[in-house]
């Protein structure tokens, strides 16, 4: 056991070290929500995502002939650690450098590769995720969207929901039905398909936090080329998973890095208010600081075993499962330590502050990338090879 | 980068199995934990002499291996995975450590040799009447005549004091309060005043006993590390051995675990196995999730362990309580998932039961290492 980076990955860190501060503007907060308010956040992600880009700090771990910097694993870590240090803003296009990206590189043919990936780096793509649907959540493949071939294009009727950012993205990656005939997982494929067109319409949605991230989206008869299907027609249930397991296990090296810094607010606002000589206060930060440390301690495992070559596989659903529970708790006990303070909102609309807004968003983390119910489904059957539930008998229903 | 064990390691852990699914199996357990002494002086030889566990964190100097405290977790893991009966935690993890810590170069010569050959039993005796592990909690005086010392108190608790050949004593000087005026002492079991009695436990799989000193008298020599200074030692030696116990803890839950999911996957109930049934197919997860995180603690405070570096104060009680609550966890929930059986004498599941709540009390329960977690994070 060693948990050295080694002297080139230590190198490359204090040229991001370097860059980060002459680059970012002093005076950021730990959430973007609290240097910005609104338009002005807006304008300074994407100003600060096109200056990452000219930096070369896009894409870094991704090969160079798509564009990227082809660095190690090892320095995408050290990479997300700096940045995170420095309280940059988080990333824009999760969806599409954090998930279509990986999805195509595995998945893509190479003209597909050579097609897209450049774009999600270039900023000129940016994308949303099109699985859910309203009678198909857990039970994804139940999806009722359906994609058939009109000479060279796809044409796509249905709608989708809760999809996040697609009121900004132009490219969706949107699973559809196929094959109507095929057992339901057998007949799904996965399709790129451009967002500004006639046939598509996007209604934003407002969440509970007051914000409209996600949203409906409707197709009807909308289209893109038929060349457009990842990993092959009818083939998209495998590549939808992969794409899940990229959702579910993407930051598990570095998330705790946020999730201490958070906790370090929290003490500070329990010491400010007092709170740290009640003796069940002090239980509840110790246990929070457990729980991050070990996030720590697993995250070096995880990366280990990256190292390693071995892929994500269903395991990912552990840190998931771990790391959205544990941020409900932590969010608990920041709230009760503020008192009625958690509820008064400052300034104009409904404009939270970092931790209000942490603490309703909690509320979907256990949700989205899969419930935790679902998880705990993953992590009995495809870990722990527990029997799977029994269908229930169709001749019953009718 | 490497977070993993190395295969010199993963090949220790392997050896350890075998050793203990079939020297340690269930029905020698059972019968040595049905021994007032528990333990079998075979099994401990050849524990000692054919693997030479006892002598691994020794150093060579004094007659040991010269390995590092990760392998010391990777033997404590296996051990907790079959709930070994054997004085292995009270002579390594606690008495053998308390001598690396603090003890002079003479008392490692004479005592470490013993322990390493597996022809010594030691132990540390701590705790008193109040179950206490902080400082207040020793309240055994000692008294200062010539050269010599004077001790008197009655300690309890002590892991394996009713079968130790030597037995280290916390007492503090007369008059003295909190953690000043702790010295600890090496006192021969067969020493005149001092006397013994074997507790019954719980959890028959780990001995404790009550130790009466009553004007017992040691030379000067007997004095481990410096005279009323000793607590910052204890405190290193409770770390130590909390990461041990934590590791001990993860193999416990991680069978226990197994155990669970072994049996969800063959029971049938309503024409399914139980296993399919969400609420036990979701306690496994839970169950899951637990080991993999009490690993991930545990095994990074082994490693903070052998560097012996500043992390060692925040991970090993964060590692002990956490472990402990999971361990825990894992036992009940694996009894909830036999039913009826499970209940039964006759499967092995009271056995894990039982050690995970003795294990949890013992060095202090979860909330007492939360708390010096708090202190040692600035709270
Ligand atoms: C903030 C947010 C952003 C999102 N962004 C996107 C996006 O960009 N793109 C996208 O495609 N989707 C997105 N989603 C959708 C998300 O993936 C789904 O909400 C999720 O998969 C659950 O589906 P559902 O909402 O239909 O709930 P349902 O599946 O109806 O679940 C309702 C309840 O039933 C439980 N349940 C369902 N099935 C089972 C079962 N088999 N066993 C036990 N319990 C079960 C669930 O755990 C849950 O508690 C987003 C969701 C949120 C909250």
């Amino acid at each position: 056991m060693d948990f050295d980076y080694g002297p080139e990955v230590e190198a490359f860190r204090a040229e991001v070290r370097d860059w980060l501060e002459a680059n970012l503007p002093a005076g950021q907060e730990d959430s973007i929500r609290e240097t910005f308010a609104g338009d002005e956040r807006d304008t300074f992600m994407r100003d600060w995502e096109a200056k990452l880009r000219d930096a070369g700090y896009i894409g870094i771990a991704w090969p160079k002939e798509y564009g990227g910097r082809g660095l190690s694993t090892l320095e995408l870590l050290v990479f997300n650690e700096e940045m995170v240090k420095a309280r940059a803003p988080q990333r824009l296009n999760f969806f599409g450098e954090g998930l279509v990206g990986p999805t195509i590189m595995q998945w893509g043919t190479e003209d597909q590769k050579k097609e897209f990936l450049p774009k999600i780096l270039s900023g000129e793509h940016v994308w949303c995720q099109g699985f859910s649907e309203p009678n198909a959540g857990s039970d994804l493949a139940s999806l009722a969207t359906k994609a058939e071939l009109d000479g060279d294009e796809w044409v796509i009727t249905g709608q989708k929901v809760w999809t996040t950012v697609a009121q900004y993205a132009n490219w969706c990656f949107v699973l559809a039905r196929t094959d109507p005939e095929a057992k339901k997982h057998e007949g799904i494929s996965y399709l790129l398909v451009p967002m500004d067109q006639p046939g598509i319409e996007v209604r934003p949605l407002k969440q509970m936090t007051g914000d409209s991230e996600f949203n409906e989206v409707f197709f009807d008869e909308a289209r893109c080329p038929a060349e457009n299907v990842i990993g092959g027609v009818n083939n998209g249930w495998k590549v939808a998973m992969t794409t899940l397991g990229f959702e579910r296990g993407g930051s598990v090296t570095t998330s705790y890095l946020r999730f201490s810094r958070e906790l370090r607010r929290v003490i500070e606002i329990a010491q400010k208010f007092g709170k740290t000589k009640d003796p069940l206060v002090r239980q509840d930060l110790a246990s929070h600081f457990t729980e991050v440390e070990i996030m720590r301690y697993s995250g070096y495992r995880t990366l280990t075993s990256v190292l390693a070559g071995k892929p994500p596989g269903p395991e990912s659903s552990i840190s998931k499962l771990y790391w959205s529970e544990y941020h409900q708790r932590v969010l608990k006990t920041m709230m009760d330590i503020r008192g009625l303070d958690g509820e008064i909102i400052e300034g104009e609309g409904y404009e939270l502050d970092q931790f209000q807004y942490a603490y309703l968003f909690g509320r979907s983390e256990v949700i989205y990338a899969g419930t935790s119910q679902i998880q705990r489904n993953i992590i009995g059957e495809r870990v722990l090879g527990l029997p799977r539930e029994p269908k229930p008998e169709k001749s019953l229903s009718s | 980068m490497n977070f993993a064990f190395s295969d010199e390691q993963e090949e220790l852990k392997k050896s350890a199995r075998r050793f203990c699914e079939e020297q340690y199996s269930s029905e020698t357990v059972r019968r040595i934990m049905e021994t007032e002494s528990g333990v079998d002086e075979e099994l401990w030889t050849r524990m000692a002499q054919e693997l030479g566990w006892q002598a691994m964190i020794i150093p060579e100097e004094y007659g040991g291996a010269g390995f590092g405290y990760i392998e010391l977790i990777v033997l404590m893991e296996e051990m907790g995975r079959a709930v070994v009966a054997a004085p292995f935690f009270s002579t390594v993890c606690l008495a053998a450590n308390t001598l690396l810590v603090a003890g002079s170069d003479e008392q490692k010569q004479e005592l470490l040799p013993g322990i390493a050959e597996g022809t010594r039993i030691a132990t540390l005796a701590l705790t008193e009447e109040s179950g206490r592990w902080d400082a207040d909690g020793v309240m055994a005086t000692y008294s200062k005549n010539g050269g010599d010392y004077t001790l008197n108190g009655k300690k309890m608790y002590v892991v394996d004091g009713h079968t130790a050949n030597t037995i280290i004593v916390a007492a503090r000087a007369e008059g003295s309060t909190g953690e000043d005026g702790v010295s600890l002492f090496v006192v021969d079991a067969e020493a005149s005043g001092l006397s013994r009695r074997p507790l019954q436990t719980m959890d028959q799989t780990r001995k404790q006993a009550e130790v009466t000193l009553d004007g017992v008298s040691v030379a000067g020599s007997a004095l481990v590390g410096e005279e009323g200074n000793a607590w910052l030692a204890v405190t290193k030696v409770m770390d130590l051995a909390s990461v041990a116990l934590a590791a001990e803890q993860v193999g416990g839950a991680q069978m226990c675990l197994d155990m669970s999911v072994d049996y969800a996957k063959v029971r049938v109930q309503f024409g399914r196995p139980i296993g399919s049934f969400q609420a036990i197919k979701h306690k496994c997860a839970d169950m899951l999730v637990e080991v993999e995180s009490a690993k991930s603690a545990a095994y990074y405070a082994g490693w903070a362990a052998r560097e012996d570096n500043e992390e060692l104060p925040i991970t090993a009680p964060l590692a002990k309580a956490y472990c402990s609550e999971a361990y825990f966890h894992c036992a009940a929930e694996n009894i909830q998932i036999h039913g009826g059986i499970g209940f039964t004498w006759e499967h092995d599941a009271h056995l894990y039961f039982k050690r995970a709540k003795s294990s949890e009390l013992m060095l202090g329960d979860p909330s007492y290492h939360r708390e010096l977690l708090a202190q040692r994070i600035g709270l």
